[in-house]
């Protein structure tokens, strides 16, 4: 009995150990309420403040395999990527919006003089209104006119578990709506992925996403280009990926016909964008 | 009366100033012929003229985010890093023009410079070709140049694409501002990761 009591005391405290190391899947952490809530924050913030990239998404029981490893592993920054797309059934869909900039990035300035930063969150507002009225959960990686790191846009996006990852961008140049998918170069979902390219398990879904988000605007008459960039924290991301990049409406001729930050042409957007994820969930069986 | 002696003495030491007043004026102009030969910066040899080459830039397109090809005959130096330089440079003078489908402010004077090195990460390292470019662009280019995913991602798109099109051996690109490595271009594009060429091909428009 002694070695049965002991046995199961060591699998608590590598349990614990898996939880600070933060390599429990989502669904075995503890969550507000429960004793180890505040324990698994603080493995929380460790990893979202690391500066050393060292932090770990969560993955199955197998992650417990991760601590006879990580000697192995210390030296390189890695993230243990979610097994794509898998979600558990009774699952509610969930959307992560990523309004980019923020504080003192203020990223572009459009024609009106208004910064990128303040008309991503507007439209990042007027879509999260949207989703949460089609009965999805959004995850915002801000509200307010606050800086957030990429890394930590990341590590939000990665936990919330999220069927779609929309990190929103507003631009002068070019025409229409911008849909962009990492240009990492797509690779097997593993179970550690090094964090700065986690999104490279996730391409397929990414490219897929894009071509949903593609045929819905497409449908409402915008001017959409496809393409693919590198981007800090979409990079990170283990979840189908985009960035949004609006840019002025024109006529035929060039001249613009309505800027960025014009609330009926953000309004118009977000339509669109919310009839794409629409049909994405309904693609992704979730409720 | 003066004595003798001393009107010898005066007339001695006055034929001594003026014949050391002569030596001081030849060491004189002797200093300053020398000082003009060493001061002389008139060229001692012809600038040579680099025969006109035909080149290929790959030029970004802002409104349907593609990349045209555009053949030009540019001189070209032989040196294959001042050869990277002078072909980023007349990609950049083309942004830099009023009409500019991509339209960024700077011209050549953004590329600082261009250092070719063997790539790393090759199967055959000795026997391998590949070349490794590192661009170093001014920071008064990067500080100019428009904020946006789209616009960024097709500056350093068209000068991967240009480089890969004109230097076939480099294959690996890494992007430096003012010698320092910096974590975007104007707050979207990427510069900490190493860029491929290969990946660098001309996009096409994503829909009719």
């Amino acid at each position: 009995m002694r070695w049965i009591r002991r046995v199961s005391l060591d699998r608590l405290i590598l349990r614990q150990l898996a939880t600070q190391l933060f390599l429990l899947p989502l669904g075995q952490r503890p969550v507000r309420g429960d004793p180890g809530w505040g324990k698994s924050q603080s493995a929380v913030s460790h990893c979202e403040h690391s500066k050393s990239h060292r932090c770990w998404a969560g993955s199955g029981p197998e992650a417990f395999l991760g601590i006879a490893v990580l000697a192995s592993l210390a030296a390189h920054p890695f993230a243990v990527a979610q097994t794509p797309p898998n979600p558990a059934p009774a699952q509610r869909f969930t959307v992560v919006l990523d309004p980019a900039h923020g504080g003192d990035d203020t990223g572009g300035r459009l024609a009106s003089g208004q910064t990128e930063k303040t008309a991503t969150l507007a439209f990042s507002v007027r879509l999260r209104s949207l989703l949460a009225a089609r009965g999805m959960a959004v995850v915002t990686t801000r509200e307010s006119d606050a800086t957030v790191d990429p890394t930590r846009r990341a590590a939000i996006a990665n936990h919330a578990k999220a069927g779609a990852c929309l990190s929103l961008h507003a631009t002068e140049s070019g025409s229409g709506i911008h849909l962009f998918t990492s240009s990492l170069a797509p690779t097997q979902a593993g179970l550690f992925v090094p964090w700065k390219t986690a999104q490279s398990g996730w391409i397929g879904r990414s490219l897929a996403l894009a071509g949903a988000f593609n045929s819905a605007l497409l449908h409402e008459s915008f001017n959409v280009t496809l393409s693919r960039t590198a981007l800090i924290g979409v990079d990170s991301m283990t979840c189908p990926a985009l960035a949004i990049e609006i840019a002025p409406e024109r006529g035929p001729d060039g001249r613009v016909t309505a800027e960025p930050d014009d609330a009926d042409y953000q309004a118009h957007t977000a339509n669109a964008l919310a009839t794409a994820l629409l049909e994405w969930r309904m693609e992704a069986h979730q409720p | 009366m003066i004595p003798r002696y001393q009107r010898i003495l005066f007339s001695v030491l006055l034929l001594a100033a003026l014949i050391m007043g002569g030596v001081l004026w030849h060491l004189r102009e002797r200093a300053h012929q020398r000082l003009l030969a060493g001061e002389d910066s008139a060229p001692t040899k012809a600038p040579e003229v680099a025969a006109a080459e035909q080149a290929t830039l790959l030029v970004a397109n802002d409104a349907d985010g593609s990349m045209i090809v555009q053949a030009r005959s540019l001189p070209l130096p032989a040196d294959p890093s001042a050869r990277a330089r002078v072909l980023l440079g007349n990609l950049l003078d083309l942004y830099a023009a009023p009409d500019a489908a991509h339209p960024v402010a700077g011209g050549a004077a953004g590329i600082a410079q261009v250092f070719l090195m063997p790539a790393r990460g090759s199967k055959d390292p000795e026997n391998s070709r590949d070349q490794f470019a590192v661009v170093n662009l001014t920071g008064t280019f990067a500080a100019s140049h428009p904020s946006g995913l789209e616009t960024e991602t097709l500056t350093v798109l068209s000068i991967c694409g240009t480089l890969r099109a004109n230097l076939p051996h480099v294959t690996q690109v890494r992007f430096l501002v003012d010698g320092m490595e910096r974590p975007n271009l104007a707050g979207h594009a990427d510069l900490t990761r190493t860029y491929l060429t290969a990946d660098a091909v001309p996009v096409a428009s994503g829909n009719p």
